[in-house]
C-alpha cells in the first residue's frame, strides 16, 4: 500500500520528524511504500536529504509556499493526493492547523498525537494514544481503505537507524494551482531573549510543578548555583511567571540539547520531553513513581524535591569545599 | 460581534487521579470531579472580552448530559449572554469528526461571526475546531494567544509556535479560532455569580432539532474507534535508587560527579 | 480684681467697641463649624448601615479606657507621654477656653462657682496644663521637624510629606498657649506694677509666672496692648483651629470619643455583609463587597475621619515590614482625602467612580493577612480588617480575583478543601496510628457514624499536608491519654472557610459553614477541640450555635491546673525555647498565657520572650489561602520571625497552629538557620513529653 509522509522543512532543512515519518510508516506496513511531501520554496536540498528514506519524494517549489502556512497546504493537499490516501504528519503546530481539516476534507479518518503504532489487522489500522494529561492510554483504530490522516508524535519514532530505500524526486510543482485563502501570513515576532540562552547549556537543572510554590524557586537556583551550571523548567512554571519564558523547556519553549538533565517534580509531560533533543542522561525526582518522566529518565528517585534539594545543594557545596 | 464558543465538561486532571477501570473500556469516573475543560474557560474569557470592546453577545455550546449545563451556567456566570446544551442519545460514542457534525448543525441554526474553541481537551486530539472549521469552510487557526478586532471583517491574530516564537495572522470573518491557554486572565467565578444564574433556561437540542442524519455520527458514523484504555507496561524505565535522603544525595552527588554535571 | 488695665470687652479702637469683634468672631466660628461638620455628615447618611449601639455600657466603658483614658498611647511612650500631655492639658483648659470667649463679651466673667477658691485652685491646674502642653508641642516639634521619626515617612507614591501640617498645628496650639499666658500676664503685671491684689496664686516655673515677671518691665500702655493684643490672637486662633480641625488629621480630635464609642466589640469576627440583611437573604442582594466609597459603613467613614496618621498601624503592620504594596495607615488616609474630595464642602458632591483601580491597588487588598496588629495598635480603634473583607467582596463579586488564589478557591467549591484532594481522604491522616500504634479513631459522621463527647475537629491542612499530619497525630496521642472520648467528622467535614470568608468568597463561606455546621450538629458531640487557631476562631465567631470550642492548649492548661497530666524532663536542656504567638490564637481570642504555662510545666525547658511578642507578636506569614497567594514582597514574614527569635536566643521555636509551622520551618530554610534553629508544634512537644 501506499503511505503519504508530510515532510516539515525550514530554512532550508528538513525537520527531524522527516525520518521518524518513514520509519513509523514502516512499522504499520511493513511492505508499505512511502512517498514524501515536501512543500516550500527553494527546497531540493531538503528533497535530498530525505531521499535516503523514502520510496519517492513529490515536489512542490512555489515562492507562495516559502513560509510553511496550514490554510494553503490543508487546501492544497486534498488536490494533490488520491482518493482514500493515507498520511502521516509530525504532530507539531502546523499539523495542529491543517491535518484535523485535511481530514474533512478528504472524507477520511483523522487519528492524532499517536504514540506507538501496532500495525494493520486486514484494513484496520491500530495506534496507541494518551489520554487525560498523559495518564492513561487508549487503542485507537481505522479503516486505512476509506482514508486516513494520521499524526504522530515527535520523538516517539526517532532512532538511529536510517533507512537506505533512495527514492526519486517527482516535480509535482506545475501541477496544482496556489489555492487563495482567507487567512494571510503577516511575520513571527521572536521570543524575547533572556539573560541566559539554555539551547546551547550543556548542563540543566529543572524544575517542574513539583516545586509547589513560588518560594521554592530560590532553592532551586540554589543547586544549580551550587552545581555552576543553568537551571530551567516547564511550562506550568512560566505560566504562573515564577520563571522567565526563555528558560521554559518544551514544544512552545526552547528545545535543548544538553548532556545531563535533571527533572525535578516535573512529570514528564511530552510537550515538555518534546523540547530535550539528543538523549541526555536523565535524573528524575519525582514524589509519584508512576509519572511518564520515569520512562525516559536514566535515574530515578521516588521522593520530595522539598527535602532532597537543600540536602543535595548542600552535599555539591561540601564536595567543592 | 457575535461570538460562539464551543466548551466541554471534562473531569479535572489536576484534581483528580485519573486510573483505567477494571473493564479496560474507560478511565474509572467514580468521584471525579468535572469542569469546563481549561482551555475551553480562557476561551470564553477571551470573547467576554471582545465583546466588551466592539458589543455583541457571547454564546457557549457544550454537547452532552444534563450534567453539562452545570460548565454552561459557570460560564453564563463568568459573563456569557446565552448558553445552549446539544443533547442526545445518538450523539454518544462519536468521534471527533461526529462532533464536529453536530456542531456544525447548531452553528447552521445560528449567525456566528466567530467561533471560538479550546485548543485540546482531556482527549489530547486537538481536533474540534479545526473539523468545525473544514465542515464550514471557513478560515481557521490554531493555538490563538492572541486576538484584536482590526475592523468588522477583520482579525489580527497570533499564534503559539515552537521556541516560544509567535506567529501573526490576518484572518477574515466569519471564521474559527482554537485558543491557546494563557492567553489571558480569567475572570473568577464564584458561588454567588453561579447562583444567580441557577435557574436560567438552557434551550437543549437533540438530533432532530438540529436536522442530523443519525447514521453520520455517534458509533455509526465514527470513522475512529476507541478500543480500550490501559495504562502501558513500564518498560525498563530509570533505574531507581533506594536508600534515605541522604543515602539518595550521596549516590545522586557521585553521579553527577562522575558525568561531569558539576562544574 | 479691680481693672487696672482695660479688658478686651471694653476696649475701643478709634471709637469702635471691640466687644462687636469678639461677638462676631465666635458666631461665624461656630456657624462655619457647624456647617463644615453638616457637610462632613453627608457621606455618612448615604453610607451603609452598622450596629453599633448594643452593649451600651461596655461601650462606656471602653470609651472611658481608651478615649479618656488613653490607654494604648503608651505603647510607643514618647509620642505616647507627649500625646497624653496634650490631651490632658486640653481637657483641662477647655474651661479656661469657654471662659476667654465670653469673657471677650462680658469682661471679668468666670464660670459658675469658680469665683471662688475652686477658681483659684484651677488656675493653678490651669497654668501648670498650659505649660505641659507648651513644652510638649515644642518637644514634639522639634521630634517630627528635626528627628523626622521612620513611621511618619510618606512614600512617594502616596503624596507629600505631612510634616509641614503637623509643625503649623502643633504651633497654633503653643500659640494658644502662650497668648493666654501673654493676656494673664499683661493684666498681673498691671496689677502687680501698681503694687494692687490679684488673688492669683501665680505657680513658680509656669510658664504664665515667667511671662508675668517678664511683662512688669513693662509699661502700662504696653501691657494695656498685650492685653487686648493676646486676647484677639487667642480668639482667632482659637476658632481657626476649631475650624481646621475637620479638615485633616486633627478631626479625630473632635471625632475621637464617638470613635472609641462606638468601637468593634467582638475581636475576631468579620461584619456580616450588610447589616440588616440575614445569611438566608444574602441571595438577594444586588452587590456584595465594597465597590464604591458609600459602600463602606458610616462606622468605617468615621474610621477615615478619626485617624490621626500617627503611622502606629503601620509600624506594627507585617506586610508593611515584607514591602507588601500595604499600609493601613495610608488605606485610611486615601480613602479620607477621597471622601474630601468627593464630598467638598463648597460645591455639589463629585462623582468618583470605583475605588479599587483608582486609590486602592488589588495586590494592596490581597496582601492583608488580617492578623490584627495594626487593629491593635490604632489609639483611636480604627478597623481594618472589616474594610479589607469588604473591599476582598467587592472584587470577588466583580471576578477580580488573582489567578493563584482561583485554583483553591474552585477546589474548596469541588472538594471541600483547597488542595482538590479528595473527600474520601480527609480522614486518613489517622490511619498511621492505626497501623503503628493500634489506635482507631471514631468518625462521628457518615454512615456508619459513631458517637463520642468530644469532637476534634481537622480542618483541611491538618487533614492533608504530609507535615501538619504529624500535628494531628499528636494531638490524637495527648487526647487519648488524658482519656477523653473523642473522634473526628472525617470524610464529612469541610474546611471551616475561616480564610475563604476573609478572602471575600461569602457564598462559598456559607456553603461550608452549613455542611459543617449540619455534620458538627448531627454528630451530638458536647464539646469541639481543635489545634488549628484558625479553625478555632471560625467556630467562634463565624459559626453559630455550636457545642463550645477550645484551643488544644486551653484544654492542656486545664489539664495542668487539674494535675491530670505530667511531664517527662526534656532529654537535651540544652535548647533555648521560645514561644510565637499565633495571631489567630493571641490577638484574635486573647489565648496567650495557657500554651506559655504549658511550656513552663516541662521541666527542664528553658524560654524566652521575643521582643514582638504577645499583642505585638509579628504574623508568620499568614493561614488558609494566604499560603497560595503570591505577594509581591521584598522578603517574607516567616524569615523575617525567624530572625527575631535568632535574635532572642533561641534554637527551638514553639508554635501552636499549622499555617505558623509551615511559614517557620520555610522561614528556617529561607533565613539559612538550618541546623541551628528548629520548629516544633506545642502538641509535639507534649506528646514527646507527657507521661501516658
Amino acid at each position: 500500500m501506499q503511505i503519504f509522509a508530510y515532510i516539515i522543512n525550514k530554512d532550508g532543512k528538513a525537520d527531524d520528524t522527516a525520518f521518524e515519518l518513514a520509519l513509523a510508516a514502516k512499522k504499520l506496513a511493513s511492505d508499505a511504500q512511502v512517498t514524501a511531501i515536501v512543500a516550500g520554496s527553494g527546497i531540493d536540498n531538503v528533497c535530498q536529504e530525505i531521499s535516503a528514506a523514502y520510496n519517492e519524494i513529490w515536489k512542490i517549489d512555489n515562492a507562495a509556499l516559502a513560509y510553511p502556512d496550514g490554510e494553503i497546504m490543508g487546501r492544497l493537499l486534498p488536490k494533490l493526493l488520491p482518493e482514500n490516501a493515507v498520511i502521516l504528519l509530525a504532530h507539531e503546530y502546523l499539523a495542529m492547523d491543517m491535518a484535523p481539516g485535511l481530514a474533512i476534507r478528504t472524507n477520511s479518518a483523522y487519528i492524532a498525537d499517536v504514540t506507538d503504532i501496532e500495525g494493520m489487522d486486514g484494513t484496520t489500522g491500530k495506534f496507541v494514544r494518551q489520554e487525560f494529561s498523559g495518564m492513561v492510554s487508549t487503542h485507537n483504530t481505522c479503516d486505512l481503505s476509506g482514508g486516513a490522516v494520521i499524526t504522530v508524535r515527535p520523538g516517539v519514532f526517532a532512532s538511529e537507524e536510517k533507512p537506505a530505500v533512495g527514492g526519486s524526486v517527482v516535480d509535482k510543482s506545475g501541477e496544482i494551482e496556489i489555492p487563495a485563502t482567507n487567512r494571510k501570513y503577516l511575520e513571527t515576532v521572536e521570543a524575547e531573549v533572556g539573560d541566559v540562552d539554555i539551547s546551547t547549556s550543556e548542563v540543566l537543572v529543572s524544575v517542574g510543578r513539583g516545586i509547589e510554590e513560588e518560594d521554592n524557586i530560590d532553592m532551586v537556583k540554589d543547586l544549580a548555583e551550587a552545581m555552576g551550571v543553568d537551571y530551567s523548567c516547564s511550562r506550568p512554571i512560566v505560566d504562573a511567571k515564577w520563571m522567565e519564558k526563555s528558560r521554559q523547556v518544551g514544544t512552545s519553549g526552547k528545545t535543548v540539547k544538553p548532556k545531563i538533565y535533571m527533572a525535578l517534580g516535573i512529570s514528564g509531560a511530552f510537550q515538555h520531553l518534546g523540547g530535550i533533543k539528543g538523549s541526555p542522561f536523565m535524573i528524575a525526582i519525582n514524589k509519584n513513581p508512576k509519572a511518564p518522566i520515569f520512562q525516559v529518565a536514566d535515574i530515578g528517585v521516588e521522593g520530595d524535591i522539598l527535602e532532597i534539594i537543600p540536602e543535595l545543594t548542600e552535599k555539591v557545596q561540601e564536595m567543592k569545599g | 460581534m457575535e461570538i460562539l464558543v464551543c466548551v466541554k465538561r471534562v473531569p479535572d486532571t489536576s484534581e483528580n487521579e485519573i486510573e483505567v477501570n477494571s473493564e479496560g473500556s474507560d478511565i474509572e469516573r467514580d468521584d471525579l470531579v468535572y469542569s469546563i475543560n481549561e482551555w475551553d474557560n480562557y476561551a470564553v474569557e477571551e470573547a467576554i472580552q471582545i465583546v466588551d470592546k466592539v458589543g455583541g453577545s457571547v454564546t457557549v455550546m457544550a454537547i452532552g448530559d444534563d450534567e453539562s449545563e452545570e460548565i454552561i451556567r459557570r460560564e453564563m456566570a463568568m459573563g456569557a449572554n446565552n448558553g445552549i446544551l446539544l443533547s442526545d442519545d445518538v450523539f454518544e460514542k462519536s468521534d471527533g469528526r461526529g462532533l464536529a457534525t453536530v456542531l456544525k448543525a447548531a452553528v447552521d441554526k445560528g449567525n456566528y461571526d466567530l467561533i471560538l474553541t479550546g485548543a485540546q481537551s482531556d482527549t489530547g486530539a486537538a481536533q474540534t475546531g479545526a473539523m468545525l472549521a473544514a465542515m464550514l469552510d471557513r478560515p481557521f487557526a490554531s493555538l490563538v494567544n492572541l486576538v484584536e478586532v482590526k475592523d468588522d471583517s477583520t482579525l489580527k491574530i497570533g499564534r503559539e509556535i515552537d521556541g516560544g516564537n509567535q506567529e501573526i495572522h490576518e484572518i477574515k470573518l466569519p471564521c474559527v479560532l482554537s485558543i491557546q491557554t494563557g492567553i489571558n486572565e480569567p475572570r473568577y467565578v464564584g458561588i454567588r455569580g453561579i447562583r444567580k444564574v441557577a435557574s436560567v433556561e438552557i434551550p437543549t437540542m437533540g438530533a432532530s432539532d438540529l436536522g442530523i442524519d443519525p447514521s453520520s455520527i455517534g458509533d455509526a458514523g465514527a470513522k475512529t474507534k476507541s478500543v480500550d484504555y490501559f495504562v502501558p507496561v513500564l518498560g525498563e524505565g530509570a533505574e531507581m535508587l533506594e536508600g534515605d535522603t541522604d543515602e539518595i544525595v550521596e549516590k545522586l552527588v557521585e553521579i553527577l560527579k562522575s558525568k561531569g554535571g558539576i562544574k | 480684681m479691680e481693672p487696672v488695665i482695660i479688658p478686651p470687652a471694653s476696649y475701643t479702637i478709634l471709637g469702635i467697641p471691640l466687644i462687636l469683634l469678639y461677638i462676631v468672631i465666635p458666631i461665624i466660628g461656630v456657624a462655619l463649624f457647624t456647617f463644615i461638620i453638616a457637610q462632613r455628615m453627608q457621606p455618612l447618611v448615604k453610607a451603609a448601615p452598622d450596629n453599633r449601639l448594643d452593649q451600651l455600657g461596655l461601650r462606656l466603658f471602653n470609651m472611658i479606657k481608651y478615649a479618656v483614658g488613653q490607654y494604648k498611647q503608651p505603647r510607643y511612650m514618647l509620642a505616647g507621654v507627649l500625646h497624653i500631655v496634650i490631651f490632658a492639658g486640653f481637657c483641662i483648659l477647655s474651661l479656661r477656653s469657654i471662659t476667654l470667649v465670653i469673657a471677650g463679651i462680658k469682661s471679668g466673667y468666670t464660670l459658675p462657682l469658680f469665683d471662688t477658691w475652686i477658681g483659684t485652685i484651677y488656675n493653678i491646674l490651669k497654668d501648670i496644663a498650659a505649660t505641659a502642653v507648651l513644652i510638649a508641642v515644642v518637644v514634639a516639634a522639634i521630634r517630627r521637624g528635626v528627628y523626622k521619626p521612620e513611621r511618619y515617612k510618606v512614600p512617594e507614591k502616596y503624596g507629600k510629606d505631612h510634616t509641614a501640617e503637623a509643625i503649623f498645628v502643633l504651633g497654633m496650639i503653643g500659640g494658644l498657649m502662650v497668648a493666654d499666658m501673654f493676656f494673664e500676664g499683661s493684666d498681673l503685671a498691671a496689677h502687680m506694677n501698681k503694687g494692687l491684689e490679684t488673688h492669683y496664686i501665680l505657680f513658680p516655673l509656669t510658664g504664665t509666672w515667667f511671662v508675668t515677671y517678664f511683662l512688669t518691665l513693662c509699661s502700662e500702655s504696653t501691657l494695656q496692648f498685650c492685653h487686648v493684643f493676646f486676647y484677639t490672637v487667642h480668639e482667632v486662633i482659637f476658632f481657626s483651629f476649631l475650624n481646621f480641625l475637620p479638615l485633616g488629621k486633627h478631626f479625630h480630635v473632635i471625632t475621637s470619643m464617638f470613635n472609641v464609642f462606638f468601637m468593634k466589640l467582638n475581636k475576631g469576627s468579620v461584619k456580616p455583609v450588610k447589616w440588616g440583611v440575614s445569611d438566608e437573604q444574602l441571595d438577594d442582594l444586588e452587590s456584595f463587597g465594597v465597590k464604591n466609597f458609600e459602600d463602606f459603613t458610616w462606622k468605617h467613614i468615621l474610621d477615615f475621619y478619626s485617624c490621626a496618621d500617627c503611622g502606629r498601624c503601620a509600624d506594627q503592620c507585617p506586610a508593611n515590614h515584607v514591602g507588601r504594596p500595604l499600609a493601613p495607615r495610608f488605606i485610611t488616609i486615601k480613602c479620607r482625602d477621597f471622601c474630601f474630595d468627593k464630598y467638598p464642602l463648597k460645591e455639589e458632591s463629585v462623582d468618583k467612580g470605583p475605588l479599587i483601580g483608582s486609590i486602592l491597588e488589588e495586590d494592596e487588598i490581597w496582601s492583608c493577612t488580617t492578623c490584627g496588629a495594626c487593629e491593635e495598635e490604632c489609639p483611636l480603634l480604627i478597623e481594618y480588617i472589616d474594610k479589607i473583607v469588604d473591599l476582598r467582596r467587592g472584587m470577588v463579586d466583580e471576578g477580580m480575583v488573582p489567578q493563584s488564589l482561583q485554583k483553591p478557591l474552585n477546589a474548596l467549591g469541588k472538594r471541600g478543601n483547597p488542595y482538590g484532594k479528595m473527600e474520601k481522604k480527609r480522614g486518613d491522616w489517622t490511619t498511621p496510628l492505626l497501623k503503628n500504634e493500634g489506635y482507631e479513631c471514631k468518625i462521628l459522621s457518615g454512615k456508619k457514624a459513631d458517637t463520642a463527647e468530644v469532637l476534634f475537629f481537622a480542618d483541611s491542612i491538618t487533614s492533608y499536608d504530609d507535615r501538619i499530619q504529624e500535628i494531628g497525630q499528636s494531638s490524637f496521642r495527648i487526647l487519648k491519654a488524658c482519656g477523653i472520648d473523642f473522634g473526628i467528622l472525617g470524610p464529612e467535614e469541610k474546611d471551616s472557610g475561616h480564610e475563604v470568608r476573609r478572602f471575600g468568597e461569602e457564598m462559598l463561606f456559607q456553603d461550608l459553614k452549613q455542611k459543617n455546621t449540619k455534620a458538627i450538629l448531627n454528630s451530638g458531640v458536647k464539646r469541639i477541640i481543635t489545634a488549628d487557631p484558625h479553625a478555632l476562631n471560625a467556630l467562634k465567631k463565624d459559626y453559630d450555635n455550636l457545642p463550645p470550642v477550645e484551643h488544644v492548649s486551653e484544654f492542656l492548661y486545664r489539664m495542668i491546673q487539674e494535675g491530670k497530666i505530667q511531664f517527662n524532663p526534656l532529654e537535651n536542656q540544652g535548647d533555648i525555647y521560645v514561644y510565637h504567638d499565633p495571631c489567630y490564637l493571641g490577638r484574635h481570642n486573647l489565648i496567650y498565657d495557657a500554651p506559655r504555662t504549658v511550656l513552663d510545666a516541662i521541666p527542664g525547658l528553658k524560654r524566652v520572650e521575643m521582643e514582638r511578642s504577645r499583642d505585638r507578636s509579628f504574623c508568620c506569614g499568614g493561614g488558609g489561602l494566604m499560603l497560595f497567594y503570591e505577594p509581591i514582597e521584598e522578603t517574607r514574614m516567616g524569615k523575617e520571625r525567624v530572625q527575631m527569635a535568632a535574635e532572642a536566643g533561641a534554637t527551638v521555636i514553639v508554635t501552636a497552629c499549622p499555617f505558623c509551622m509551615v511559614n517557620i520551618e520555610d522561614g528556617i530554610k529561607t533565613s539559612g538557620n538550618e541546623g541551628k534553629i528548629r520548629a516544633i508544634d506545642l502538641a509535639e512537644l507534649v506528646d514527646q513529653q507527657i507521661i501516658k
